[in-house]
């Protein structure tokens, strides 16, 4: 799973970065390093770009950066719904 | 030639900074995250009113400004809020091309103290850097608010660099900046930062690069930290050497004709 798959309000784990060169530094100057949890806090009306809380500080990310981000869901129960 | 050579290169990398190098003040670096209150400290140290705001990116481009501490004068360069030096946005070359080529007397890192986490990330790539780094913690006053403490001597011991807590809104702090960055120009403290050592393979790619470079920027010997330039390399971070070879050409043309300088 991706994280612009992971809906608003729940959490997940970062797993893997699979952009590279500057984009991946980017990403992972931002923060976004394995084992990271990052929250989805909200979304723009059209749903691009998304609101996310990662390590302490609310960061706007578009899905073409948040699709290369592999995450693990940590709130299986509201998957699906 | 009046000059020696080392003294006039600095100043011809300083002034491609739009630094005036005839006052020979100490140069005094602001760097850190957006938003740590950078703009508040410089204010403070300058008794300036430099915008200050909150929301991040505010200052984009440098501000400069100056302050007297024991009858010595200080230039002081904000630079724009940056979560990295490497990524190669344009407020990150900013700061990044000046902290590597104007190379700054001190370089203080403004920082917030309630999101360290996300901050000690920049302090690093400092660290890695240059060696005359000054951890600003900001913002105290919400650290008590929230509750909790910070282990300041743990981070003294394993950044090897001083850290000073501040509450720059209300001129907290300040002063002890300034006494430390009086004793670190006067060489009355020599700071030494802990340096991250990558794995072996790295190691021995870094040792075998920096005699390669140092022929290849011959010139920048004096100027550059090699070990930081293996790095990028290893990286692939063309843009870094684009700005280096730039640099080298400016500074070939200046050393070749020092008597035509301004005359054409």
């Amino acid at each position: 799973m991706f994280l612009n798959e992971l809906k608003t309000g729940n959490k997940a784990l970062v797993k893997k970065i699979k952009a590279s060169g500057e984009k991946r530094r980017r990403l992972l100057d931002l923060g976004l390093i394995p084992e990271t949890e990052v929250v989805s806090k909200r979304k723009s009306p059209s749903g691009d770009p998304g609101a996310f809380l990662i390590r302490g500080t609310m960061i706007a990310l578009r899905s073409e950066d948040t699709s290369l981000i592999e995450i693990k869901p940590l709130n299986k129960y509201t998957e699906g719904r | 030639m009046g000059l020696t050579s080392q003294s006039s290169g600095i100043n011809v990398l300083r002034e491609s900074f739009n630094l005036n190098t005839e006052k020979k003040n100490p140069i005094i670096a602001l760097a850190g995250n957006p938003n740590t209150g950078k703009s508040t400290v410089f204010n403070e140290l300058t008794g300036l009113k430099q915008h200050t705001g909150n929301w991040p990116g505010k200052t984009v481009t440098r501000a400069q400004g100056y302050y007297l501490y024991h009858n010595n004068k200080y230039t002081v360069v904000d630079l724009p809020g940056t979560y990295s030096l490497l990524s190669n946005s344009t407020e990150e070359k900013i700061s990044r091309d000046f902290i590597c080529f104007a190379k700054p007397d001190v370089t203080l890192i403004v920082t917030d103290a309630t999101n360290l986490e996300r901050n000690l990330n920049l302090v690093i790539q400092i660290t890695e850097l240059t060696d005359n780094v000054i951890m600003c913690l900001n913002f105290m006053d919400e650290v008590k608010k929230k509750n909790f403490s910070i282990d300041i001597k743990g981070l003294i011991k394993d950044l090897g660099i001083p850290v000073v807590p501040t509450i720059a809104r209300e001129d907290k702090g300040i002063n002890e900046l300034e006494q430390y960055i009086e004793d670190i120009i006067n060489n009355n403290i020599i700071i030494k930062p802990e340096k991250i050592s990558y794995s072996k393979k790295i190691e021995d790619r870094i040792t075998k690069l920096i005699p390669a470079l140092k022929k290849q920027y011959v010139e920048l010997v004096n100027y550059l930290n090699f070990r930081w330039l293996a790095l990028r390399y290893l990286e692939g971070d063309n843009k870094i050497f684009e700005t280096i070879d730039k640099l080298k050409q400016n500074l070939i043309i200046q050393n070749n004709n020092p008597d035509v300088k301004g005359e054409l």
